[in-house]
This record gives C-alpha cells, structure tokens and sequence, in this order.
C-alpha cells in the first residue's frame, strides 16, 4: 500500500507550483458541434466534397512577395514557417489518399526542396472534428505518411521527412462547417531543419 | 452475502490497522478504537433496509467541537454524503430533511427514535477538532433500529483537505458493509485546454494544452504538466503514483511517464518516432502505444523504461488506441482496415499480436476501446451513432452492446472506473466539451470540468 503522507505533501507542492500559470484568461467560448438529430439513425451523411483545394491553399497564405532564392535562403526557420513556400495538401472526409489536387501541391513542394536539399520536414496530419479524438491521431498520422511516401517516390530522402499527427487537436479553422472541415483535413509542412 | 456476523472489536482493530497505512498524514499513534463501551459480544454489523431494500442512510453535519473546525465539518458531512449517494448501494436521506431531528453533540445524544420516524437505517455521528493546522476526526455508524454502534474510526492530520477524510471514511464503510471497492480516493486525469495560452510559434492559431488531475469527483483540478505544448492521452499506472501521457514538446510525441508526488519526469519513447496513447499494463510493468516507427501507425509494448519494444500489429491501415484486458493476456484496439474514416474495434494477444479477432460487427464507426475491470467483463468505446458519438458498452460473454449516452451532445471517450460502476466519457451537452461521470447503467450523471475544453480522461485505481 503506497503512503499517503507523501502523496499529500507532493501535491501541496504541485499546487503551489501550478497556482501562478493558473489564473484564468478571459473565457471564450466554445460553440456547441451542431447536434445531431435525435431520430437520426443513418450512419453519418457523406458531406457535399469540399471546395478545390487551390482555392483553400490561396485562402491560407497570407500575401507575401514573390520568393527569390536568396530571400528564401537567409530566411530564419520561423520566417520560413510563418511564410512558407510549401503548401498544404488536403484531403477528402475519412480518406489518407491524395488526390490529384493533392499530388500537385506535394509535387510542387518536393520541387522546392530539391532547390534547397538541406532542408528537412516534418510533415503533419490533422483531421476535422467529426471523427473521435483517438481515431484521428491515427488518421492525421495516415495523412501524414501518405504524404511522406509520396515524396518520396519523387525522389525525396526519406531521411527528409518526419512525419507526426495532431489528430483533430489543432483545427485550422475553429467553425464548424463544411468549408471549415474541408480546410481542416490536412497535411501542414513544417520546415525544421536548413 | 452481507449477514456475515463478526466479532466487533476484533474488527474494528483489524480495520484500524488497514487503515494505518492508507490515510494521509495520519499518525498511527493517535488512533484508537472508540465505542469499546460497547459489550456486546456478538453484533450485526452490516445493517439491511427494510425488506430488502437499500438501507437508508442519514448523515447529519459532524460536530465541530471549535470554532475554527466548522467548516471542516461541514464539508466531511456533505461530501461524505456525496460520496456515499455515487455508489447508489445506500439510499441516502436528503440532508435538507433533517432539521425535525434534534441536534446531536455528543454520540450519546443521538435521537434514535427521531432519525428512526425519518426512516433512517444508518446514522452517523462525527465530530471534527482542529488544532492548528491539523484536525482529528471522529465517526460513528449507528445501527438506528438496535442503537448500535457498527463503524467506528478516528483520523488526525492536516486540516488542508477535509474532503480527503470524507472520501477515506466512504470507502472504508463502503468496503465494510458493502464489500465494495469504493472510488471515493480515485482521482482522474485529462487535458485541458482551459488557460486559453497560444502555443509559441509560427503558427498563431494553435492552444495549448496541458494534462490535469482532480479528485474523481472533481474537486481539486490541478495541472501537472507545464509546457506550454500540446501534451495529450493521459493514463494512469495501476499504482495511481504515475501518469503516463504523449507531449509534443519536441515536435514529434513523446511518451512521458510523470511521478506526479515525485516531480520526476520520464521520456519513455526518447526520441524515437511519433508515440501516442500509452496505456500500463495491469501489472505496471508494460505500457502499450502507438507508434509510426516502423513508417505506419501501428500498436507496440514496451516495458515501462523504454526497454525491449516489440511490435503487435503490421498492417497498411491505421491501428491505435489500445486498452489492455484485466488480466494483461490480451489488448484491444482501434483499426481502420476495412475502410478510411470506419474504424472498428479489435481484439489480439499481447504477447506477441497473434489471434487477431474483431469486436464490433454492427458499428458503422467505433474507437477508443476501455476494457473493464473484473468482475465485469465488457468493452466500452465510442460509437457513431448519427453524425456524432455515443458512448457504448459491449458485453464481451454474451456480444450485446448496450448503449450509456442518446445523442446528447457528442459523448466520446469512455474511461472506466477501477471497480467497474462508472465510466468517465467526454461530452458537447453542456458547451464546449466537457468530462462527465456516469453510472455503467447509463444512470447518475456527474458533470466533472466547466472550464475551458476538457477531453481524453483516465480513471485512476
């Protein structure tokens, strides 16, 4: 039997420790995921497909100049991230295949990182909210590979490619629609080595 | 099964000498059997209900026997109350009802006969004295009908958490007139989002999100990881001393085990691929999880260091969230193998993967799989059920599945209690997403979080 006297030490020392990063923000609020309704017994609809990926990948770059290589070269990691001249693939509900919108920007990427060979990616999967939190880990971490294997059939070392899923935990955009979902099923490069 | 005659004093010192090494900050030295006034050689100690009813349990506020202990009182009373109504073995009287009954300060004023036409089968009598920083707790349980005193405990130590007294004496009586493991000292974990920090970052949009734990009935909400990172899927190991969850504080997850008394952190994966979803085996030695390693999501177990990974599963679809069965022979899982976006749930050996069998047949969409703790022998996991999740409970003897939550909000995530009677879930009924606490009957429902989001609990032992 493990004692308890210890246990309640540690935790007054734990709460101390916490009590400075605890003090709450404003709260906002979370909006409720729209209710299902209550006859429903279908398994889900399979949603209208989500808008052309290009038009999403536009949507999801701030305006930025166009790269030059040396621009692109002296660029810090975090400059790199925040304006990154690799785009997101997307990916249709419930599916871990890139379809030809999909290819194209993953092919577009490899182009960019056989320009700049020291680079190294880590590639990551998200998901939208429909699916369950557990699942999606394992779907965003399919995402991830797919897009990971495909590089690397265009001749990218896979030595250059991590790949990690974030699940459904990091929505893109926080609305709860169609278009949000569609712009949430993704794969996101990041740049973590040059 | 509950008639067992006992003899009472040997009892009660056998169960003050259980209690020594259980309660906190409890010097042994202080404590004594009280009520040996009591001659009787032979008593009931468990007490029935009428007619094979539920006995029907009163407890009035503890006398504090200085003023500073008021509130000490106060509080045992009421969450010993509350602990007592969440088992559902007693019926517990509403303490609103028992201002007809004259107010007892000492045990020999208890009005039997009052408490008796209040239709009480059991009273308490405590009293709380504090010194200091420290108090000492005295209890009885009174048989109402024969007046006798079945339950008799005292505690001394720190004043800082009453509640923590309340939950000793719950599980102590639950235990003696019920035979039942009580949750009263469980606690549990899970992530929370409620700082509302922005991770540091490129990327602006992302929160951070930190794991907690509370008391099971969620008081006491404490953070234990600071990071500022996303830290996900806790678990507990069996001892409750450790909580092993995935943090992304290095980019890719990592699975850490946290010595929560101790402030001692483990890197268990210690670099190697992306880890999600740790689970201890029964025993504490292994803990299973999924990996991308070998290049594609799929379910390992390693020994609790790090050491010796071995490889479960090997195949092309996504294979996650494992659950270990009570006897630590076998795991269940998540697998999407017969389609993207329609996991199902799995069954295989955790020795070496072999005698892969599948569970759910009559789901369109099931995951995070939580096996019972015996005697209960049943898998509790997310089901689709229209666009959202409920959660389910399949018998694993007889292959029924019966359903806990209707589509109230989407219910997700189902973590059983150790004696098998609830299960903490998450759900979207109350706003944002929030963990709850349910009878296994699908009855009792207890909202546990409110601030911020909270998901992904774990029950401790």
């Amino acid at each position: 039997m493990i004692s308890r006297r210890g246990v309640v030490a540690a935790l007054a020392v734990l709460a101390v420790m916490a009590a400075p990063a605890c003090s709450r923000r404003s709260k906002v609020p979370v909006p409720l995921p729209p209710q299902p309704a209550p006859t429903q017994t279908q398994p889900p609809a399979v949603p209208p497909p989500p808008p052309p990926p290009q038009v999403a990948v536009e949507d999801l770059q701030p305006s930025s100049p166009p790269l030059t290589e040396d621009s692109v070269a002296n660029r810090s990691l975090d400059e790199l991230n925040r304006n990154s001249p690799l785009q997101p693939a997307f990916f249709g509900t419930d599916s871990a295949d890139l379809d030809d919108a999909g290819r194209a920007v993953v092919s577009n990427n490899v182009d960019v990182m056989k320009k700049y060979s020291q680079w190294v990616v880590t590639i990551e999967g998200h998901c939208d909210e429909r699916g369950t939190a557990e699942y999606n880990l394992a779907l965003g971490e399919r995402r991830a590979v797919a897009v990971k294997t495909y590089m690397v059939s265009l001749g990218i070392g896979p030595d250059r490619v991590r790949t990690v899923s974030y699940g459904k935990e990091f929505p893109f955009d926080q609305a709860h629609s169609d278009e949000a979902w569609s712009r949430n099923r993704r794969a996101h490069f990041v740049i973590t080595a040059k | 099964m509950h008639t067992t005659r006992l003899r009472m004093r040997g009892t009660i010192l056998a169960a003050l000498t259980a209690a020594v090494s259980l309660w906190p900050g409890l010097n042994p030295a202080t404590m004594q059997a009280i009520g040996g006034q009591n001659q009787q050689p032979e008593i009931e100690l468990v007490i029935g209900g009428d007619g094979g009813a539920p006995p029907r349990y009163a407890v009035p506020d503890f006398v504090a026997l200085s003023p500073d202990a008021a509130e000490a009182a106060r509080t045992i009373s009421q969450v010993l109350w509350d602990d007592l109504a969440f088992e559902r073995e007693f019926y517990l009287i509403p303490r609103d009802t028992y201002s007809s009954v004259p107010a007892a300060r000492s045990a020999e004023q208890v009005p039997f006969a009052s408490w008796r036409e209040l239709g009480a089968d059991a009273v308490f009598f405590g009293t709380v004295q504090r010194t200091g920083d420290t108090v000492r707790v005295q209890v009885r349980l009174f048989n109402v009908r024969t007046r006798q005193t079945v339950f008799a405990k005292e505690y001394s130590g720190t004043a800082a958490n009453p509640r923590l007294y309340a939950h000793t004496l719950a599980d102590e009586v639950h235990l003696q007139q019920r035979a039942l493991r009580g949750v009263a000292r469980t606690k549990l974990s899970f992530v929370s989002d409620r700082n509302r920090e922005r991770l540091v970052g490129p990327i602006d949009n992302r929160e951070v999100k930190e794991i907690y734990i509370s008391d099971y009935d969620g008081a006491n909400q404490r953070r234990i990881t600071t990071t500022r990172q996303l830290n996900i899927t806790p678990s507990w190991s069996p001892d409750a001393r450790a909580v092993a969850y995935s943090s992304y504080r290095n980019v890719a997850p990592q699975i850490f085990i946290s010595l929560i008394y101790q402030g001692v952190l483990e890197n268990a994966t210690k670099g190697i691929g992306s880890n999600y979803m740790p689970v201890f085996s029964p025993d504490g030695t292994k803990i299973a999880f999924m990996s991308n390693r070998d290049g594609n999501p799929e379910i390992y177990v390693m020994n609790r260091d790090g050491s010796n990974v071995r490889r479960l599963t090997d195949h092309p679809a996504g294979d996650g969230s494992p659950t270990w069965s009570p006897t630590g022979s076998q795991i269940a899982f998540t697998s999407d193998r017969t389609g993207t976006g329609r996991p199902q749930i799995y069954i295989i050996n955790s020795a070496d993967g072999s005698n892969l069998r599948r569970l759910t047949m009559n789901e369109s969409y099931a995951d995070r799989p939580t096996w019972s703790p015996a005697p209960f022998n049943e898998i509790a996991y997310s089901a689709g059920t229209g666009a959202w999740y409920d959660v389910k409970v399949l018998d694993l003897a007889t292959g029924t599945v019966r359903q806990i939550t209707f589509s109230e909000g989407s219910n997700e995530s189902p973590a059983y209690s150790p004696n098998g009677k609830h299960l903490a879930f998450t759900s979207t009924r109350a706003g944002g997403t929030q963990v709850f606490t349910i009878g296994r009957d699908g009855r009792g429902l207890k909202q546990i979080t409110r601030s911020g989001n909270n998901t992904m609990p774990a029950w401790s032992q």
